[in-house]
């Protein structure tokens, strides 16, 4: 009689198998981190809400029409222009500031850099950038104005911040999320923190939608 | 001597034996991290919009994503890049404070403030739609907002 062994199960397609699942896993994966532009809503005005009255000059008004042309300040303009148009309006220091909310008297922009004309922007927080656009804008268009706005306000947030705490405000905010993430680095969350608000203080971010035309 | 004179000629053989184990490895890393879409879409991929000044979505909990493009199947929806998606079907901007609380629903009261919605609108979809979007979802006061977009070079 033969001798019988336990036969031996071929694992050699084992592999095989594996790859076959590994690969349906790797096409179905993804990997996506979800990003975007983070925008704040305005709360609802209550129905007698009376809109402050602005000063012409605080406000700068971007208008994008349905053929996606750009209308900036009555001008015409590219989108690539937009970003420094937006940085020379914000950084104008032309005036006084808002009053604090302590009741403190607004004080001159003694950080900005521009040309302190009387015509545009008394102060970073008191410039309103208005977006205007037409129900039949194109999506894109519209998130490139944003960006682009979005742009303005970052470098000069970035150049304050490398003026005062010689780093970048994008680096003073990754410092500030690292240490809250931390244990042993407890200590300076508070000094960042201050940092990052006071550099938000500086140059505030105030972009409105109007109401589309139709 | 013959016994040990006697040298195979050519390369061994590579052993594969661990081959498995490392491809299983793979494998149950992508298992784990892979997360199914758990809606449909009835639009088409949307074409998102490219920029630079994006912050990512920090908790995919506290996320309502909201699809605006085009639809797949324009004999039923029409045409056009305005299909507005919640959950797994074709609606208008009117459903949109329904879905919100359906997904406030799910949270604890303290974290409703928190909650942010995600709007993935093609490149060629029309402004008016997202302000109709965007009039809707602050009725019911869900005010943080992201406009999905990949990340974008400088320019």
């Amino acid at each position: 009689m033969a001798r019988r062994e336990n036969p031996e199960i071929n694992a050699g397609s084992m592999a095989d198998i594996a790859f076959l699942l590994l690969i349906f896993f790797l096409v179905t994966t993804t990997m996506n981190v979800d990003s975007g532009i983070s925008k704040k809503l305005s709360e609802k005005p209550p129905p007698d809400y009376v809109p402050p009255i602005i000063k012409e000059k605080n406000i700068f008004e971007v208008n994008i029409n349905r053929n996606n042309e750009l209308l900036v300040e009555g001008d015409r303009m590219e989108i690539k222009e937009l970003k420094e148009a937006a940085k020379k309006f914000i950084d104008n220091g032309g005036g006084i500031g808002k009053p604090g909310e302590d009741g403190t008297p607004g004080k001159q922009c003694d950080y900005c850099q521009g040309e302190r004309s009387d015509t545009s922007s008394d102060h970073p927080n008191k410039a309103i950038i208005s977006v205007q656009s037409d129900r039949g804008t194109e999506y894109g268009t519209y998130i490139q104005v944003q960006n682009e706005l979005l742009r303005a306000y970052t470098e000069l947030r970035n150049r304050l911040s490398k003026q005062r705490y010689g780093m970048s405000f994008d680096e003073l905010e990754e410092a500030f999320k690292d240490a809250k993430k931390s244990a042993d680095l407890k200590d300076r969350v508070e000094e960042l923190r201050k940092k990052v608000e006071d550099i938000k203080i500086a140059y505030p971010q105030i972009i409105s939608d109007a109401e589309p035309t139709s | 001597m013959a016994k040990f004179g006697k040298k195979k000629k050519g390369l061994p053989a590579v052993n594969t034996a661990a081959l498995p184990d490392i491809v299983f490895m793979l494998l149950f890393f992508f298992m784990v991290t892979t997360t199914m879409r758990e809606t449909d879409l009835r639009i088409e991929n949307p074409r998102l919009p490219s920029a630079t000044e994006i912050k990512k979505l920090e908790d995919k909990s506290l996320v309502s994503t909201i699809y605006v493009g085009k639809s797949k199947d324009p004999n039923r929806d029409g045409v056009g890049y305005n299909k507005i998606q919640l959950n797994d079907k074709i609606a208008s901007a009117d459903q949109v404070p329904a879905f919100i609380f359906s997904k406030r629903d799910k949270l604890a009261e303290a974290m409703h403030p928190f909650m942010t919605t995600s709007i993935k609108a093609d490149k060629e979809s029309n402004v008016g739609t997202m302000t109709d979007i965007r009039l809707k979802l602050r009725d019911v006061n869900a005010l943080k907002i992201s406009y999905s977009t990949q990340k974008g070079s400088g320019n």
